[in-house]
């Protein structure tokens, strides 16, 4: 059953136009990696606004709510940026191990467990440097993350573990064992109504970036993602991944050390989720408690499958459904629509996204052969 | 007194692994029925939160628990056609999908039961089989609701019908080869949808047991997982029916550990034991895996066990 997958297929997804390859051609790929997307968007958002038609609210002051509410002003802009900032995090936590083939849904359990981590350390590091404060905290989540998910690679690559159940699991399992530590271990006795960790030192908050409103999480979380882009689309390692995810028993043969590439990618991604839960900590909540838990782990999943795995892609689709969460407030209020109205818009969206995967190829302005390139040897042979 | 606390941690687990164990039984049952033709619905996690919501909606609005499973079913078998239907597409991922369908699911349950939250739902009846005992812990623990009954004879009707009927024998094929079915002149992916269909109906069914009889009332985290730890069960029991009743029970029985314990007194430690069927899961999921070899019994054409 295992298909020998066309070489070509497999490294032109993604890669820049060379010799062979016109740039029209390239263009015409690109333009429906873009188009199919945004087609499910807007089929998304059609539907959404029958469905709210169906309920007696209007569309266009839906429409309207979720513009003002996440992109209208620049309050606005700056809470759907604050917001997008886990997200970018979040979606690398899924896009990475994803080069892999892997589905790891996991990202939520990293996001908490790395904030828990960094508040811990930041206790018993009271009154140092702030820069040392800083880069323990964010080297104490990050470390966090790499072995909570890294394990879930491990367990995949040398035991055959599904991974997007293991993932999954260990998010409940880390949400429980930060209740119980942020309840016992970990928490200020002066926290009353809502047990929390102590307060990290304000030398080891991080600040807004300069003439944003917004933290650094932000711009920390772009270079992460054009990082990511870079090991998957320019380095050596990245390619060896993309052959592992293609065929791993090629990849075998070829003696790619596939498990400690699976290994590898998981614990990065968990490592930078958890990163996201350190930002929390450090720049906007000041201390780690059950408002960590606050789904962006999920919501990062969404935004991974609509940039399809690209981490170049995710940086703006981050800002869209930060924004799209950031209305959700004034959605509730002014159309006095439940709070899940945003989670169920976001779960059409997902299926939509998917079911637009498999419209690619089918468009007959898209084909890069219609723009001039030559069709491989391999394609013709498709049965 | 410590001693008499220890029995009623015993007596309060075996209750609690049958009372808790039901919507693991009924979509471990399910799923196994997907998976047993060759496809993994993930979202049944979505599919027993809004079975829970309708059902429990379906309950208040017209006063028949029973209305409410049979809705709860009707809405968990449209979700899983949907799943079938949208995995038949080319190079539609079945696992992404599953996600995509537990959000959504979600959402949707969240949506509509925003407004059921407060009204109280006619509960689904039990069968005091415990009248003989004085004890009222005892007499608690073995009031069994007849949706569990219900689920027991299922997983029975399953493994004889895996192996004797004609449906069964179509179902194994199409999950064991999809070559060799359609060479047979069956119909693939109709026998998937169908098959993801039913998954999905049983699903629907175990949420409603969670909405009308344990915990009894709809709130938004009445699941928190258990649709997907069922779905790492059917794997444990080697997506055998009978198997999946016994691992239905024991993951009830870690279930019903929180509890039981929060019930003599016990509160350190609290939220780890809430934990236990999470690792528990997760500690069986790793013995239970085969990093080289496909497993026994895994059906051929099942993604996971390749």
């Amino acid at each position: 059953m295992v298909a020998e997958t066309a070489p070509s297929d497999m490294v032109v997804a993604g890669s820049r136009p060379s010799a062979s390859l016109p740039l029209r051609a390239w263009g015409a790929r690109r333009a429906e990696a873009l188009a199919i997307p945004l087609g499910a968007l807007a089929l998304g958002f059609g539907l959404f606004s029958l469905f709210l038609l169906s309920l007696g609210k209007s569309p266009a002051a839906f429409l309207d709510l979720v513009y003002r509410g996440g992109f209208g002003s620049a309050f606005a802009l700056q809470n759907s940026l604050q917001r997008a900032a886990p997200l970018l995090f979040a979606a690398l936590c899924v896009a990475l191990p994803a080069r892999l083939g892997l589905v790891v849904i996991g990202g939520e359990g990293a996001i908490v467990l790395g904030g828990l981590a960094a508040a811990a350390v930041a206790a018993p590091l009271s009154g140092a440097a702030s820069g040392l404060g800083i880069a323990a905290m964010a080297l104490a989540a990050f470390l966090t993350g790499a072995l909570w998910l890294g394990a879930v690679g491990a367990l995949r690559a040398w035991r055959g573990v599904n991974e997007t159940i293991a993932s999954l699991l260990m998010s409940y399992i880390a949400i429980a064992l930060a209740n119980h530590l942020i309840e016992g271990l970990l928490r200020d006795p002066g926290s009353l109504n809502k047990p929390s960790t102590r307060t990290i030192d304000e030398a080891f908050r991080v600040g807004p970036m300069p003439g944003l409103e917004v933290h650094w999480g932000l711009g920390v979380g772009v270079v992460a993602c054009l990082l990511a882009w870079l090991l998957t689309e320019r380095t050596t390692l990245g390619f060896a991944a993309r052959i592992a995810g293609g065929n791993v028993r090629a990849a075998q043969i070829q003696g790619l050390p596939v498990g400690r590439l699976i290994a590898g990618f998981t614990a990065l991604g968990g490592a930078l989720a958890a990163l996201a839960g350190f930002f929390e900590v450090a720049a906007v909540h000041g201390n780690a408690n059950a408002s960590l838990i606050a789904g962006y782990g999920y919501t990062g999943i969404l935004v991974a499958f609509l940039a399809r795995q690209n981490p170049l892609a995710i940086p703006p689709v981050a800002f869209l459904l930060g924004g799209i969460e950031a209305s959700s407030g004034l959605i509730q209020r002014r159309l006095h629509l439940p709070d899940a109205t945003i989670l169920l818009l976001e779960g059409l969206l997902f299926l939509l996204v998917l079911v637009g995967e498999t419209l690619y190829g089918r468009f007959k302005p898209f084909s890069p052969h219609l723009w001039g390139e030559k069709r491989a040897a391999a394609s013709q042979t498709v049965p | 007194m410590s001693d008499l606390g220890l029995w009623n941690v015993l007596i309060a687990v075996i209750g609690g692994a049958i009372r808790v164990s039901t919507p693991f039984l009924f979509v471990s049952l399910g799923e196994t029925i997907t998976e047993r033709s060759g496809r993994i619905n993930l979202g049944l996690e979505g599919t027993l939160v809004f079975g829970a919501m309708s059902a429990y909606a379906t309950a208040v609005l017209t006063g028949s628990a029973w209305a409410g499973v049979a809705v709860a079913g009707a809405a968990g078998g449209l979700f899983g056609l949907v799943h079938g239907w949208i995995c038949r597409l080319p190079r539609v991922n079945d696992v992404a999908l599953g996600i995509a369908l537990m959000l959504f699911g979600s959402g949707l349950a969240f949506f509509f039961g925003k407004a059921f939250i407060q009204p109280s739902a006619p509960q689904l009846p039990a069968i005091p089989f415990g009248n003989w005992s004085d004890l009222p812990q005892i007499r608690a623990a073995l009031q069994v609701n007849v949706l569990f009954l219900i689920g027991a004879v299922l997983s029975l009707v399953l493994w004889w019908g895996f192996r004797n009927t004609r449906t069964g024998l179509v179902v194994r094929i199409v999950g064991d080869s999809a070559e060799a079915a359609r060479a047979m002149g069956y119909d693939v992916d109709r026998v998937r949808l169908l098959a993801t269909g039913a998954g999905g109906v049983l699903a629907g069914i175990g949420g409603a047991y969670l909405s009308l009889y344990y915990p009894g009332s709809w709130n938004e985290g009445i699941s928190s997982g258990q649709g997907l730890m069922a779905v790492a069960l059917v794997v444990f029991a080697r997506w055998n029916p009978l198997a999946c009743f016994g691992a239905a029970l024991l993951f009830g029985g870690a279930g019903a550990l929180g509890p039981a314990l929060q019930s003599v007194g016990v509160s350190q430690g609290y939220y780890l034991f809430y934990a236990a069927p999470y690792v528990l899961t997760l500690g069986v999921l790793i013995a239970t895996s085969s990093p080289n070899h496909a497993l026994a019994g895994a059906p051929g054409e099942l993604g996971q066990a390749k």
